[in-house]
């Protein structure tokens, strides 16, 4: 850690120079807010930690986090204090309930959430330095497409764009999708439906955006971004109580349709990122 | 360069000063065309790249090309190819506003920066210039006139983000390239971020929803009954 390492010219982040992704860390990002981006990053975490593996999850939502509140953990040091220089990296790192480690912003991150030089190079220093000790890692991006959350997935290997089947949510979910095949190369994008009434709802929605993205979305010649469906998770009244009461739905409820969802979502997962461990 | 300076004998320090002006200039301007030198031009790149991050107000950066402008020195000698040069660089100063900075970049290569300068007038101000140079006749002998064009490239500088000197350069120098790669006498610039979704693209993601595909409308109706929740639990064991 005490490596200073020397971060690329900031311009990437917000031009999409394709960074060098880092392996086995996963982007979960949304479009728009309120879907379930959060929710869904801690439980996923939380089910592959059930399965043996070393996860960290970290905040990348900047200025607007809400995964404290989420697990119910409101730590006295945050990543905050990791970037003021108040603490150390390693102090900031905290067991969550689920079993896997987090990494949360803190409050005071607003001041964060335009990306400087300082900012970036911050970042990819923690990121570094994190990295080789999970098996995977979450970073739960903001919602929106600003240059925090483009900088913050251009870093991951994969990305899972979380969307809802309401209209407006499958518009900003597409939009996401449009940028980052644009402006990131990607040529592959997960997708997971939250909040699905019946049985195909996710894989139908999929479809239709997949349809779109050939019609309009063509990046290079042959060479269209495929969205990969990881599931659905089917609108639960648990997941709405384990959210009221600030629990992981892994652990108060992990036999209900939403937690057994969400488990399928991580092996698959699991699957793409280890062929062979799988 | 010859300068008039005052007379060292009745003020001193007005002489001084004259040679300190005189010596910037030498040092900010290429003395062929009087444009800013490359290092001038990087100068206020950087004071742009600050501005941008700052202010985020579009700024601009071209990259002109002559083209085959070795052609012009091999027939007609290198006398000529400076003149096409001044005459290039005196039009690129009317084409562009006070506040811009035209630069000889290198040897038949010119740059301008436009800070706050809003898409569509960079689309206008780069079709201008290329228009312009084309409709020059440059007079390099008695009865000889020789025409050019010029391919340009361009590209914004990322709004709120400090970009770095080398990234925007190498991006305009990339459009430079796709100017020259289509035929030349061209603009290509290259395009800020695309985030919009098209009416028609929405029409395509709902379609089914505009049909009112009576399944569609009922699975995103608020409330779900528990059964159908249930339903979904049967398919993920």
């Amino acid at each position: 850690m005490s490596d200073e390492l020397k971060s690329p010219p900031v311009e990437a982040a917000a031009a999409a120079v394709p960074l060098m992704p880092l392996g086995k860390v996963v982007a979960v990002t949304s479009g728009k807010g309120g879907v379930g981006k959060t929710f869904f990053s801690a439980n996923m975490a939380a089910a592959l930690a059930k399965r043996g593996l070393r996860v960290l999850v970290l905040d990348a939502d900047l200025g607007l986090a809400n995964l404290d509140v989420v697990l119910n953990l409101y730590p006295k040091i945050t990543l905050h204090d990791v970037f003021t220089g108040k603490a150390k990296l390693e102090e900031a790192v905290i067991k969550a309930p689920g079993g896997f480690s987090v990494l949360l912003a803190g409050s005071g991150m607003v001041e964060y959430s335009r990306l400087t030089p300082e900012v970036r190079g911050d970042f990819l220093r923690i990121m570094n330095s994190l990295v080789p000790h999970y098996d995977i890692v979450i970073l739960d991006t903001g919602a929106g497409i600003s240059d925090v959350v483009l900088f913050s997935v251009s870093l991951a290997s994969e990305v899972i764009v979380v969307a809802t089947p309401e209209p407006t949510s499958l518009t900003d979910a597409y939009a996401t999708i449009k940028v980052l095949a644009g402006q990131q190369k990607r040529q592959t994008v997960r997708m997971v439906i939250n909040q699905t009434a019946r049985l195909g709802d996710g894989r139908a929605i999929t479809l239709q955006l997949q349809q779109v993205l050939d019609r309009f979305v063509v990046s290079e010649p042959g060479k269209s971004v495929r969205i990969i469906h990881m599931g659905d998770i089917p609108a639960d009244p648990s997941v709405r109580q384990a959210i009221m009461r600030r629990q992981l739905l892994m652990q108060s409820m992990p036999g209900c349709p939403a937690a057994m969802a969400v488990t399928q979502v991580a092996i698959k997962l699991q699957e793409a990122l280890m062929p062979r461990g799988g | 360069m010859t300068l008039a300076l005052p007379d060292p004998q009745v003020s001193a320090s007005a002489y001084l000063q004259g040679v300190i002006d005189g010596l910037c200039e030498l040092s900010l301007k290429d003395p062929l065309t009087g444009l800013a030198n490359r290092r001038h031009f990087m100068a206020v790149m950087e004071r742009t790249i600050d501005m941008v991050a700052r202010s985020g107000d579009p700024a601009l950066l071209l990259m002109f090309d002559l083209d085959h402008f070795k052609k012009v020195n091999d027939t007609y000698g290198h006398p000529a190819g400076d003149k096409v040069l001044q005459v290039v660089a005196r039009t690129l100063m009317k084409c562009v506003r006070p506040m811009d900075t035209v630069a000889r970049y290198g040897g038949e290569e010119f740059a301008a920066i436009l800070p706050n300068c809003h898409g569509h007038y960079g689309e206008a101000v780069a079709e201008r210039i290329r228009q312009t140079i084309e409709n020059l006749s440059i007079p390099i002998a008695p009865g000889v006139d020789l025409k050019v064009t010029v391919s340009v490239g361009g590209a914004y500088a990322p709004e709120w983000v400090r970009s770095t000197t080398a990234l925007w350069t190498e991006r305009a120098d990339t459009q430079l390239y796709v100017a020259k790669a289509a035929g030349r006498n061209r603009v290509a610039l290259d395009q800020p971020q695309e985030i919009f979704v098209s009416a028609e693209e929405k029409n395509m993601l709902f379609g089914h929803l505009a049909l009112g595909d009576p399944a569609w409308i009922e699975s995103i109706a608020g409330d779900t009954p528990a059964g159908n929740a249930g339903g979904n639990a049967q398919r993920v064991n």
